[in-house]
């Protein structure tokens, strides 16, 4: 350490973050259809992200799996076009559309040249409002869907944060896997596709970001174009998850090397005035890209891992910290119990000035490097709309970060970082530990 | 409707997309000891890449240290006489800056992402564990130990990883192309400090190395730099020849049938030896990147996924795979994963029947011009990450390319025939050059994973 200060000692004085320059507009179609938008004419081309609130969470209760299926089919034949003279089109333009559904979200991510934005756009209005849904494509999209919730069934990681997710929420979406079981996709009927297509895709809950070869005036008359088709409402957005899970230790056995493990416990919302703190002290505790603590403990220390790490998730309905690693067999009893050990010294303890200094160098010279492409800065524009952030966020969340106190940090980490209430669940045949076994 | 469309909109743009995109913004020279730099202009962001590849990876490790060269790049972060363990990359976060590594076959490169202002700090610390690692015996047991992990994770807890490895090792008789990059468990448990150093002193070298920086950078200035900060390393005089054991003439088919409780979607795969890009010479490479293309690039409209998910109705995904960025001989590959009540064996006698049919019958040319129009467009869009063409050029650079070659493969691709693409797949569909492997749960396991059904 003081080795490296005389060798290197005046460049490290000088870090000052980059600024991240970026100039959003708010756009407002005729139609009533708000975007945000990013002008980059030094490349022909468009990247458009769309994002439509509610997502798989909204599937009809016993028709788990239908949002899902819905998505996977959007593509799959549009108005005139069947599943394969619509991908030769897509093909022809140089187009790249895809469509994903998540627990609070169907996202749309496009791009396309300036030169046939036209020809794009039209393509893409078809399957978003015209899509055909026809039987063929059904069943061949169902057996990849099914053969998919299969293979999860016997991925670690998959039944890890199934099993996990479970627990915590039971019955409320949130509480299983949107791709829904083999049961509930088997039974979906094409009557169960459309109106799931209604339920989601509809104009009270777009948010749409774009970036790149196109100016004001012309996206106003592509949103109209777009989005015109689709219906004025779509289904209630869910209820709030209740949270369901308490401290203890859930174990899956299955027939692997390694154990894999999740932990956690409820989170902070998003709009918490503590949101901010509580986002640096995780950095310390479990953040990536950065010497944390879980990985200084886990991995460098001991060897126990390659990687471990935990985040903060605040979702439309509820809030989660969660962490995940792997380790051998053998040495998942020892991994706990240096996570649980942690968790335990910084509910207690807190972090160290240094910790919140480096911390917030981190982040605040990371943060403008998020912005390097036009599919990232649209990607970010969305979520930004999503969480109901105001259009000139990017140049003040750095000012947060820096405005976070020690005194602050500390106070929320004993708030957030709860040992009494931390659940584990491993999957694997791990030794040495007691817990409660399921689906032996 | 669609014949229409689709013409229409490949004639206006056929007129005006170039082939190559921005490649001016591309600077390179060689410095004094021998490193060679390439400098991608891209002023978008105050953002740079800085990356250094060695030309050595896990093909160039000696017999019986298999995984020495993905352990060294780990060790790479502990220390060197000027840094303590861990120390770099707590330097580039206090930058706000990334950094990471990567290991592969024909290369090993560590890169950061950091704020342009910062490059010569980046410089200054790479440069440094060059030449400069000092390693501590406890430190490299528990990185050792951190190693066995993530091959816990990529491999030994995924058996289709599993699978990967002993067809790879199938493929190549001789060639270390057939050793997995983090070693076999028994070798990589094994490694010791003076492996490791005997592989660092003998390939880490300004004149075995290529800088790369992409971002908002000036050319002079970052010349500049990197004379100041790599100019002064000593070249490596005696670097040894990269010549790796070739292949024998492969005279014999090679099947196998790998059985894993945890396969609940059995699949075949087929993997074919099949010649790289070389330098000046890559239009057989170009002509086997549009057969993996048309036979299996999509879904919808590939000849595989047309004939055998849309017609057949035997498969639920097909795919053919080529990659031809590699110092000594490749792969092509071909997949299917078979419908509910399709034999493995099946669904292997329907591939083999669509790729002779198709042999016979020959390319759609409106197919392959859609696909020669999307590259065309790719190159628009690969300008979008100053680190993706940073890599691009690094692994290109690192497997025997030049950037001349980089910069012409666009042209040879748009220029590859429809009888260039069927003489290419007469050549590389060789049952003697190829592994063909299946990929399944043994009898009676269905039961044991339904069990862990949530």
């Amino acid at each position: 350490m003081i080795r490296f200060a005389l060798a290197f000692g005046l460049a490290v004085v000088a870090a000052l973050p980059a600024r991240a320059a970026v100039n959003i507009q708010e756009v407002t179609s005729p139609g009533g259809i708000t975007a945000w938008l990013v002008e980059e004419h030094s490349l022909p081309f468009i990247a458009l992200e769309i994002r439509f609130k509610g997502g798989a969470s909204l599937d009809p209760e016993g028709e788990r799996g239908a949002v899902n299926l819905m998505t996977a089919l959007i593509e799959e034949g549009a108005a005139d076009l069947d599943a394969q003279e619509f991908a030769a089109a897509r093909e022809a333009l140089a187009a790249s559309y895809s469509f994903a559904a998540y627990d609070d979200s169907i996202a749309v991510s496009t791009q396309f040249l300036t030169e046939n934005r036209d020809e794009a756009v039209e393509l893409l209005r078809k399957a978003l409002i015209e899509p055909r849904f026809d039987e063929d494509a059904i069943e061949r999209v169902r057996q990849q869907v099914i053969s998919g919730i299969r293979s999860d069934a016997t991925d670690p990681n998959a039944v890890a944060g199934q099993t996990f997710d479970d627990l915590a929420f039971g019955d409320h979406p949130y509480g299983s896997d949107r791709s829904g079981t083999v049961e509930s996709v088997s039974a979906l009927t094409r009557e169960d596709i459309v109106e799931a297509h209604q339920r989601t895709l509809a104009r009270d809950r777009i948010y749409v970001g774009a970036v790149g070869d196109i100016t004001p005036d012309e996206l106003r008359g592509l949103l109209d174009d777009l989005f015109a088709g689709l219906p004025e409402e779509g289904a209630p957005m869910p209820d709030e998850a209740e949270f369901q899970l308490t401290a203890d230790m859930t174990v899956v056995p299955m027939d692997t090397a390694q154990s894999v493990i999740m932990f956690g416990h409820e989170g902070i919302e998003r709009h918490d005035p503590d949101f901010f703190p509580a986002y640096v002290v995780n950095q310390i505790f479990g953040g990536s890209g950065f010497d944390s603590r879980l990985m200084e403990e886990v991995r460098e220390k001991r060897g126990l891992t390659y990687g471990i790490g935990t985040y903060l998730a605040p979702m439309e309905h509820a809030e989660l910290i969660l962490g995940q690693a792997s380790t051998a067999n053998a040495r998942a009893s020892e991994t706990i119990d240096v996570i649980r050990d942690e968790w335990e010294r910084i509910a207690e303890d807190g972090v160290t000035a240094k910790e919140l200094e480096d911390a917030k160098t981190y982040l605040t010279g990371a943060y403008p490097l998020r912005f390097d492409g036009n599919g990232r800065i649209a990607d970010i524009m969305v979520g930004m709309q999503m969480d109901d952030l105001p259009i000139d966020y990017i140049a003040t969340r750095n000012d947060r970060i820096e405005a976070v106190t020690l005194e602050e940090a500390n106070r929320v980490a004993e708030r957030i970082y709860r040992p009494e209430d931390l659940h584990f669940v491993v999957v694997g045949e791990p030794e040495g530990l007691d817990g409660e076994t399921v689906a032996n | 409707m669609l014949r229409s469309l689709a013409l229409a909109a490949f004639a206006s743009l056929a007129a005006t997309l170039p082939v190559r995109a921005a490649e001016e913004e591309v600077t390179t020279f060689t410095l004094e000891n021998g490193m060679e730099v390439v400098v991608i202009e891209d002023h978008r962001a105050p953002v740079v890449v800085h990356m250094v590849w060695y030309k050595t990876g896990a093909a160039d490790e000696p017999a019986g240290t298999s995984g020495i060269a993905h352990y060294l790049e780990h060790l790479m972060f502990k220390g060197t006489d000027d840094l303590a363990p861990g120390e770099f990359s707590e330097i580039v976060a206090a930058q706000g800056g990334t950094d990471n590594a990567f290991t592969s076959y024909d290369y090993t490169a560590y890169f950061q992402r950091v704020a342009a202002d910062r490059l010569g700090l980046m410089m200054e610390m790479e440069a440094d564990r060059m030449r400069d690692l000092e390693l501590d015996a406890a430190d490299i047991v528990t990185e050792r130990q951190v190693v066995v992990e993530e091959r816990n994770q990529r491999t030994e807890n995924d058996p289709g990883a599993l699978f990967s490895e002993q067809r790879s090792a199938a493929q190549y008789l001789n060639h270390p192309y057939g050793t997995p990059i983090i070693g076999w468990m028994h070798e990589t448990e094994n490694l010791t400090l003076q492996d490791a150093l005997d592989f660092y002193e003998t390939f880490y070298a300004p004149n075995n190395a290529i800088l790369i920086v992409a971002g908002d950078v000036d050319p002079e200035e970052v010349k500049a730099l990197a004379q100041e900060h790599y100019g002064p390393l000593e070249p490596t005089e005696n670097l040894p020849e990269r010549e790796r054991p070739q292949e024998p003439p492969q005279l014999a088919e090679r099947r196998m049938v790998y059985e894993d409780a945890r396969i609940a979607q059995p699949y075949v795969i087929r993997t074919y030896l099949a010649p790289e890009r070389d330098a000046g010479d890559q239009e057989k490479a170009a002509a086997l990147t549009l057969l993996a293309e048309v036979l299996g690039g999509s879904s919808q409209t590939s000849v595989l996924g047309r004939e055998l998910q849309f017609e057949e109705q035997t498969a639920l995904y097909t795919s053919a795979f080529y990659s031809g960025v590699s110092l000594d001989d490749t792969t092509f590959g071909l997949v299917i994963v078979p419908a509910p009540g399709v034999s493995l064996e099946e669904a292997e006698a329907a591939l083999d029947r669509e790729v002779a049919e198709f042999l016979e019958e020959g390319v759609d040319p409106e197919q392959l011009d859609r696909i020669k129009m999307q590259l065309r467009a790719s190159n628009i869009y690969a300008q979008d990450s100053a680190q993706a063409r940073a890599r691009r050029y690094g692994q290109a650079l690192t497997s025997g390319l030049t950037v001349e070659d980089v910069q012409a493969w666009p042209e040879i691709l748009q220029n590859v025939t429809e009888e260039d693409i069927i003489a290419a797949g007469r050549e590389v569909f060789d049952r003697d050059n190829a592994v063909t492997g299946w990929l399944r749960a043994p009898e009676g396991a269905e039961a044991a994973a339904e069990e862990v059904t949530q």
